[in-house]
């Protein structure tokens, strides 16, 4: 990993969130690097998965919901947190897996089209092709490819992961946000979803959300150990697994809290 | 010393088990008496109904009009009243009914508004169908002159159904996760996007469920109907809804006077003569299974929907 090589796609500026007259999130400053995997990390509560919700404005969903500072989107150098920007806008460039998996209850193959589908494309070929692409990307192809007309929620737990990574791929988004994507996966499917982001990050710039200090350490280029809604360090993963700085990451990551 | 007092303890912890044995027992016994009170009650009104209307039952009946002999005497213009009032009731009561039940979920924000919005609704639901048809009698025959018609007697019917037709589409929706919303909201989507593919589809089993529960409730209503004014005999049909002539489509069947099943068990059963009493039961029959009917089919589309939308 080069310096020379680092692009910024995303950068958090003065962040300050809000759930009504509660502060979630408290000047939190990140860069985010193209086609790397960043990931989020800290105890319960910390504030990990408000902040990852910014990304693609999940919080203007519900009331009383607040934003302050700005989230910059490169290269388009756009405030993705701005009131003037239509939080659809957003989501169209920006995918999310969920920490549960939740496919639609209809078939696998309109799983993944239903992105291109909100985007008014209904043309056969196009959809064929994408969810073809789409699911080959999710590592998926091969298993679904002769049932794509068979409910998805009758695939495994794993699989169904895995789908929703294939769903949230078939738009082509400039990010990919993960929500602790694992947490409701055995062993042998949280590391195949594992081994699926480092493949994405060829593709795509990663956020991911995870609970699971190794699984930031096995995928992650970069991480922030977060606490009580602020960033306490952010840096190579490397770095913050080998050396941190400070003294609440180390007792972190080395299990004496969180 | 210690031992002797452990066991007296245990014997009291027995004590007092069997004592709280007993209230088990006392409501076990209570519970099956009160169930077995309703069914055995159910059971013996549906024999006696049925001993009594069978000899009348036959083809015959369905297909004649209303006469003073009550061995001529049918229902056709009862049946056909209701299943022309029902499908008013239907067109009227559902879109307005599940739209303000979307209004209400997906839309409308939480606030005083939609508070007092949602009181009024449940209030509704407990409204006296007399007053509905009072209401009905003001404004469809009144102001509107729709006249003492099928239109009017659907649209009363409508009204009565219209909170239950709410309620069921709202707690249909409250049964999507909220994990799926999130899933397509996060892909882009608009909330109309999102209920049209999503949020009408998986809640409409719920919601049909709901709409044929109302309508087997408004298909014996009685008082808003007399209400708005149907007649006790009628011997004749409401202009036919197609014809051989241009335009083939007519609605002039909506205008006309009817008259429905529960009226016509009404008027027979005020009669005198025996012989109508046992049209009255005979028409009985064919009620109980037309509502039967539609329960059954409630029943069955909940069960396919409900295999068929897993989360």
């Amino acid at each position: 990993m080069t310096m020379l090589t680092t692009e910024l796609k995303a950068e958090a500026e003065n962040l300050n969130f809000y759930y009504g007259s509660v502060q979630a999130l408290k000047n939190i400053n990140l860069s985010v690097e193209r086609r790397k995997v960043t990931a989020l990390i800290g105890p319960s509560g910390c504030g990990k998965t408000t902040f990852l919700r910014c990304f693609n404005r999940m919080h203007d969903l519900y009331p009383h919901n607040r934003y302050e500072g700005r989230i910059i989107l490169y290269p388009d150098k756009i405030n993705i947190i701005s009131p003037e920007i239509d939080p659809i806008e957003v989501r169209m460039q920006i995918s999310m897996v969920f920490q549960k998996p939740n496919p639609f209850p209809k078939s696998i193959y309109e799983n993944v089209a239903y992105g291109l589908r909100v985007r008014g494309i209904s043309k056969k070929g196009i959809l064929d092709e994408a969810v073809e692409k789409s699911l080959r990307g999710a590592a998926l192809w091969e298993e679904v490819k002769d049932r794509l007309n068979s409910l998805a929620v009758d695939l495994s737990g794993g699989q169904q992961q895995r789908l929703c990574i294939a769903r949230a791929l078939a738009t082509d988004p400039r990010i990919l946000l993960f929500d602790e994507p694992t947490s409701a996966l055995d062993p042998t499917a949280t590391s195949k979803i594992e081994e699926l982001i480092i493949e994405l990050k060829n593709e795509v710039t990663i956020i991911i959300v995870t609970h699971n200090m190794q699984q930031a350490a096995r995928v992650s280029d970069y991480t922030a150990f977060m606490y009580l809604g602020e960033i306490i360090e952010f840096d190579k993963t490397d770095k913050i697994f080998t050396a941190p700085s400070s003294r609440l990451t180390e007792e972190y990551i080395t299990g004496r809290f969180g | 010393m210690q031992n002797i007092e452990h066991r007296a303890q245990s014997t009291d912890i027995k004590k007092r088990i069997a004592l709280n044995k007993l209230w088990d027992y006392i409501f076990l016994a209570t519970g099956l008496v009160s169930t077995l009170a309703g069914l055995v009650l159910l059971f013996a009104l549906m024999t006696n109904l049925f001993i009594d209307g069978s000899q009348r039952l036959s083809y015959k009946f369905l297909t004649a009009f209303p006469s003073r002999f009550p061995e001529e005497a049918g229902i056709l213009s009862a049946w056909v009243g209701t299943f022309l009032l029902m499908l008013v009731t239907a067109f009227a009561a559902i879109p307005l009914g599940v739209a303000a039940g979307i209004y209400l979920e997906e839309y409308a924000g939480k606030n005083w508004l939609t508070d007092i919005i949602e009181i009024n609704i449940a209030n509704l639901a407990g409204v006296p169908s007399i007053i509905y048809g009072l209401l009905a009698l003001g404004m469809f025959v009144y102001f509107f002159k729709f006249g003492e018609s099928v239109l009017t007697g659907g649209l009363a019917l409508a009204l009565l159904i219209l909170p239950m037709v709410i309620m069921a589409t709202r707690e249909a929706i409250r049964a999507i996760p909220n994990s799926i919303r999130e899933a397509s909201y996060a892909l882009g989507a608009t909330k109309w996007q999102t209920v049209w593919w999503h949020i009408i589809p998986y809640s409409t089993g719920g919601i049909l469920t709901g709409i044929i529960i109302g309508l087997s409730r408004a298909i014996g209503e009685t008082a808003p109907i007399i209400t708005v004014g149907a007649l006790t005999f009628i011997a004749f049909l409401p202009a036919a809804p197609v014809s051989a002539e241009f335009p083939f489509i007519s609605f002039k069947w909506l205008f006309d006077p009817f008259t429905v099943m529960p009226i016509q068990i009404f008027n027979w059963v005020s009669r005198p003569q025996q012989g109508f009493h046992i049209n009255a039961a005979a028409a009985g029959i064919v009620l109980l299974c037309m509502t039967l009917f539609m329960n059954a089919a409630a029943i069955y589309i909940r069960y396919k929907f409900r295999k068929r939308i897993k989360w």
